[in-house]
């Protein structure tokens, strides 16, 4: 069964409330079939908006959205077959979790027998079989947020929306949480698309993220190449931890470029940079700079410590280095571990292609 | 292991279970003197009055009182025939001791609401006593039956023997339009002239009919007020809340203005010719007054209820169930309706409550066929100061609502209920 890559389509959506300030600007973007694609971003970058107009309780202001195919901007939201879990689970309060699964197959005129089986099925997905008769007041946070996730399951529809499903979760549980999703999306194959603010969770459960900011998508990719290769200063700022140095190019060629500092020089990688004289920034991920490279590198300076924290699988070192006294290092916690202490000078070294010189900030 | 051994002792040596129950008992006390003074008004402004209603609206001492011999020598007698001559003589010396105090004339009257010819008759034998015509050292029950025929006749002996006991339910009887029959038993009064009857389903009627008005208007209200951006919904409850702020009064006599004949509405009326300007209809002094009137003045009772339980319902619950796959109504029938029950059931039950025993606005523009049963109340209260008889209904009445109320808990549930 081929699946058709552009599922779900938003084709040139603008969305404005008030008529004069876009929360969506243009907005292009195909979902495959069985995909599970996160919408990430900061509140107010239109990505619930978008989640919203796709369930159908916002109308796109220009633009269409398509699903497999066919136009579904002006089809009310109880006729698209899209279920959705919401932020506060807004589980029927008056009804017991199999009246709360039961309803979307009742309304569909769905036979008795056959929603006591797609219920039973639905839970124990989740795992909370036996749970039938339970008022939803009378579950814990986790476990009205798995009958929420059976709810917006249980009547096989073609694409499941999840709008910050997890916020309200303690860490554990949220983290638990997110491997149960991911493997309920691998085994059904549905289409999810998700929406948070939480980049550790999209980068633990996407198939690709969509980074969302200023109503506009600022990158569309797999979790890994959105942390190893962000394509401008705010996704490099907004996913994973990131030193940054802002400078100007003086020198460039195909790949490497070379960036003045306020007095001195670094050599980097021109991802958005084309010309001699252009403002960047550079980005550079703490992981990616060593203490002491054994290895040739093309970037070695010297530093001094200002700030050791012990994190316990790892210690931050915040350091003074080439004038700015925020550049961060993250040493792994091993057996050989080095013995770090604050305003002793170390050097420090990393190679040119994983300092990406970005638009300024 | 002993309990002694492990018992937690304090650092004075106390039991720290003793010491903190008298933290505690401290505590209790100073809640209630908390409360004391409240409990002490209701005790004296509700407990009290409504013992006093009660005891005022079965009390039936004062003949008991005024004839206490008579009484006694009746005991003996078996109600069948004229007494024998021991009662007359009793009721002659208890009769001349009221002469005396100057209370036969009370006597008469009471009597005579017990049945009718006692007035004339006992001022008959009062001129008699007065006179001291009656020879006491002869049969004073020959003399009696002379005075006039009603006393040689037997009903009117029984009706005096009727009122021996202290305590009568009489009066709630006659609420209901019933009464005593000569032989004791109780009788339906002839059906024209059934009126208590009437006003109390009148009463319930017109209370159901309201709290199906108020209901039906402030659903939408208090939806639009739980659901407006907060600037406009402020708005909106200021002037949900306006006729709060208007004393009642203002407010009947205003739809007094609206709903007369020459009033506004029916202005309205012929202007736009709707109606005739020599067929104006009649919206004052019946029922149709006292609908309006009543709803608009009830309906905050039914909107702020409904409003208070629909603020804390997440808008999310409707999309949820439109998502889910139903329609708008589905949505808002299985979904919104069910969860604003006990905002309806505090709203109805408030105003039905009220609205069964409203006085002011029936008594202004409800007419003839638009009072309630508390006008007539008042018009016992004012009018014929029969206290007894009004208590008596009073005390119908609120049974009346704490039936109600024990009905909606049976079918609702109280803990459903949701006032703000």
């Amino acid at each position: 069964m081929s699946k058709n890559p552009e599922f779900v389509k938003f084709d040139k959506v603008d969305k404005s409330y008030d008529g004069k300030v876009l929360v969506v600007k243009d907005l292009q973007l195909d979902i495959a079939e069985g995909e599970f694609i996160t919408m990430l971003g900061p509140s107010g970058s239109g990505k619930t908006t978008c989640l919203m107009m796709l369930a159908g309780f916002e109308t796109p202001t220009h633009g269409e959205i398509l699903l497999d195919g066919n136009i579904i901007s002006n089809i009310p939201p109880h006729k698209r077959g899209i279920g959705m879990v919401f932020q506060n689970y807004a589980l029927f309060p008056h009804m017991t979790v199999y009246e709360n699964l039961a309803f979307p197959l009742r309304v569909r005129k769905v036979e008795k027998d056959e929603i006591d089986k797609k219920v039973d099925k639905a839970l124990s997905m989740v795992s909370l079989s036996g749970f039938e008769t339970r008022m939803p007041a009378q579950l814990s946070g986790g476990q009205q947020q798995r009958v929420a996730v059976a709810r917006a399951l249980v009547f096989d529809p073609a694409v499941v929306l999840m709008d910050e499903p997890l916020g309200a979760l303690d860490k554990n549980l949220r983290e638990s949480m997110q491997y149960e999703i991911k493997h309920i999306h691998e085994s059904i194959g549905v289409t999810v698309v998700y929406v948070t603010h939480d980049q550790s969770e999209a980068l633990t459960m996407s198939n690709r993220i969509a980074v969302f900011n200023d109503g506009k998508v600022q990158q569309l990719s797999n979790p890994a190449e959105l942390y190893e290769k962000p394509v401008n200063s705010f996704v490099a700022e907004f996913i994973g931890e990131n030193n940054t140095f802002n400078g100007e190019v003086v020198d460039i060629d195909k790949d490497k470029c070379k960036v003045k500092l306020a007095n001195s020089e670094i050599l980097a990688n021109p991802i958005s940079v084309k010309s001699k004289g252009e403002k960047t920034t550079v980005s550079l991920r703490p992981e990616r700079a060593l203490i002491n490279p054994t290895d040739k590198m093309d970037n070695m300076f010297t530093g001094k410590i200002e700030e050791v924290i012990y994190h316990g699988d790892h210690t931050r070192v915040r350091l003074n280095l080439l004038g700015s006294s925020e550049f961060i290092l993250k040493v792994p916690n091993s057996t050989s571990n080095l013995e770090l202490k604050v305003s002793q000078d170390i050097k420090i070294g990393w190679n040119s292609t994983d300092a990406r010189a970005l638009d300024p900030k | 292991m002993s309990s002694e051994t492990k018992q937690i002792l304090t650092t004075d040596g106390i039991p720290l279970e003793v010491s903190l129950k008298k933290a505690e008992k401290k505590n209790k006390i100073k809640a209630f003197l908390l409360v004391a003074p409240l409990l002490l008004f209701l005790i004296i402004t509700y407990v009290f009055p409504i013992g006093e209603m009660f005891s005022r609206s079965i009390d039936d001492k004062m003949i008991t009182n005024m004839l206490p011999k008579t009484f006694k020598e009746m005991e003996k007698w078996d109600g069948q025939e004229l007494p024998p001559e021991e009662v007359f003589t009793a009721f002659y010396y208890d009769f001349k001791v009221l002469v005396e105090k100057q209370e036969h004339g009370k006597l008469g009257q009471r009597l005579n609401k017990e049945k009718n010819g006692f007035n004339s008759i006992t001022k008959k034998l009062f001129r008699q006593v007065k006179r001291k015509k009656i020879d006491e050292s002869i049969s004073i029950k020959e003399q009696i039956m002379k005075v006039h025929k009603r006393w040689r006749t037997v009903e009117y002996w029984q009706a005096i023997k009727r009122t021996a006991p202290p305590y009568t339910m009489s009066k709630y009887l006659k609420g209901m339009d019933m009464y005593y029959a000569a032989d004791g038993s109780i009788t339906q009064v002839d059906e024209d002239r059934r009126i208590h009857r009437i006003l109390w389903l009148r009463t319930l009627e017109i209370a159901f009919f309201v709290t199906l008005f108020c209901f039906l208007m402030g659903y939408p209200i208090a939806h639009l007020l739980a659901t407006l951006p907060m600037k406009y919904s402020n708005l909106l409850m200021i002037c949900v809340l306006l006729p709060f702020w208007t004393s009642l009064l203002v407010r009947t006599a205003s739809w007094m203005i609206l709903l007369q004949q020459q009033g506004v509405v029916n202005d309205f009326f012929v202007m736009i010719g709707l109606v005739g300007d020599d067929n104006r209809p009649e919206m004052m002094y019946n029922k149709v007054g006292t609908y309006v009137a009543m709803t608009q003045i009830l309906l905050p009772f039914m909107v702020l209820p409904l409003y208070s339980v629909m603020k804390t319902i997440s808008p999310s619950l409707m999309r949820a169930g439109k998502s889910l796959g139903g329609t708008p109504f589905v949505a808002f029938w299985k979904v919104y309706f069910p969860l604003t029950i006990p905002g309806i059931g505090a709203g109805c039950l408030l105003v039905f409550i009220l609205a069964i025993g409203y006085y002011i606005t029936p008594a202004l523009v409800g007419g003839a066929s638009g009072t309630l049963i508390s006008n007539q109340i008042a018009f016992h209260m004012k009018q014929t100061l029969d206290w007894s008889f009004a208590s008596a209904m009073g005390l119908m009445l609120l049974s009346g609502v704490l039936v109600i109320y024990w009905i909606y808990n049976k079918l609702v549930g109280v803990d459903n209920i949701k006032l703000g």
